[in-house]
């Protein structure tokens, strides 16, 4: 009866094999997405290389869903570019184009005026109670390239987080599953 | 081997492949347009030209913005955004309050943008428009109630180190718009239907302030 045994054996081993290889393969797909955005980080200078317009304040130009690419570099920032920029006190960066900029050559000291093309007046209504300017330490970055469209798919995984967890579970099973 | 699933996963895959790479080859086309923009800002009238309650001086002007922009539009594009800005300099200088001489100098830059609009179409590409400043031309360096010397962090550091005496930015800054040489520039932004966007500018020299508010 050994031969039973022995054959038992090698398929529990197979299994075990198996499992492991979808879990590094899982680890390969996670490691992989994490790699591209950090380096997508390294390489645009900004901490969030790629965000999704959520308001139609720059429609028409940008709508809601729209993803915009972000760069972050030593040039100064003038006006007429689009910038993100964090206010203290609000969690969602804001995009919108830079109208006003005063600064002091040679040197990082800047003052920036911004509104939403698509809003009447300028944003010091939307900045921190009192705050008049933006500084260099608000912006996150400058947009520099356009996708339409693509960010509705994360505005629909935030706001149903039903289809989002939907999504991962049928993904996993079918990672888990898949045979080669 | 072939199951639904793997077919529908290679399709699918396939789909998103040729469309990033066609949304890529879009987007390269547009370098291969060299547009030929011309543009002309002239300053009718300064309607009036004061200093504010906090010191800063503020002008208005009426404008007339005459520009053909028909060549920047290609088939990626899907508007583009059009706007006068007046660029000048501000030579401060900080001056030992004591002594008055010049301790250090400094050039500030301003862009104040006075007029824009979208432009979604060819046809409208072409335009002539006669309007006032849209946004308000203001001199700026101090919204606070502190001298910049103060309010300024980095220029503090500098002025001590240069002395141990206190220097103070006797030039009152905020109101140097008095006699001001200042460059019209028509910028414009080119925003894709998808893609890289580009922004350009044309800039015109040889405006100035009158010596004497109004």
């Amino acid at each position: 009866m050994g031969w039973i045994a022995d054959s038992v054996e090698s398929i529990r081993s197979l299994q075990i094999r198996q499992v492991l290889n979808q879990i590094v393969s899982l680890g390969m797909i996670v490691t992989s997405a994490l790699i591209i955005w950090k380096g997508l980080m390294c390489v645009t200078g900004s901490e969030s290389p790629v965000v999704v317009v959520l308001s139609g304040s720059m429609e028409p130009g940008f709508k809601r869903g729209d993803i915009l690419f972000l760069h972050m570099s030593k040039d100064p920032i003038r006006t007429g570019e689009i910038v993100v920029f964090n206010v203290d006190g609000r969690e969602i960066p804001i995009v919108h184009r830079v109208i006003k900029v005063h600064e002091r050559q040679d040197s990082e000291e800047i003052e920036i005026l911004t509104k939403g093309d698509n809003n009447f007046g300028d944003d010091r209504l939307l900045y921190a109670h009192g705050q008049l300017w933006l500084q260099k330490h608000h912006i996150m970055g400058r947009a520099v390239g356009f996708l339409p469209y693509v960010g509705w798919v994360t505005i629909i995984m935030t706001e149903k987080p039903i289809i989002k967890y939907l999504l991962i579970g049928a993904l996993g099973l079918l990672v888990i599953t898949s045979k080669e | 081997m072939h199951s639904f699933g793997y077919r529908a996963n290679a399709v699918v895959t396939f789909a998103v492949t040729i469309l990033a790479v066609t949304c890529a080859m879009v987007s390269l086309s547009d370098n291969f347009n060299s547009p030929s923009p011309t543009a002309d800002v002239k300053v009718l009238n300064i309607n009036w030209f004061q200093k504010q309650p906090n010191g800063n001086d503020e002008v208005s002007l009426t404008l007339n913005i005459s520009a053909d922009l028909s060549s920047l539009f290609t088939w990626n594009t899907k508007q583009v955004f059009v706007f006068v800005a007046a660029e000048y300099e501000t030579p401060q200088n900080a001056l030992n309050q004591f002594t008055s001489v010049t301790a250090c100098s400094f050039v500030f830059v301003a862009q104040v943008s006075l007029w824009d609009g979208i432009i979604q179409s060819k046809e409208h590409a072409k335009f002539w428009i006669h309007t006032t400043n849209k946004y308000r031309f203001t001199d700026q360096a101090r919204d606070g109630p502190f001298p910049l010397y103060l309010y300024d962090t980095s220029l503090l550091m500098y002025i001590t180190i240069t002395s141990s005496s206190i220097f103070l930015l006797v030039l009152a800054i905020g109101n140097n718009l008095r006699g001001k040489d200042y460059n019209m520039t028509l910028h414009w932004h080119i925003m894709p239907k998808t893609g890289k966007m580009f922004a350009d500018k044309i800039v015109m020299t040889g405006y100035y302030l009158p010596q004497d508010y109004k």
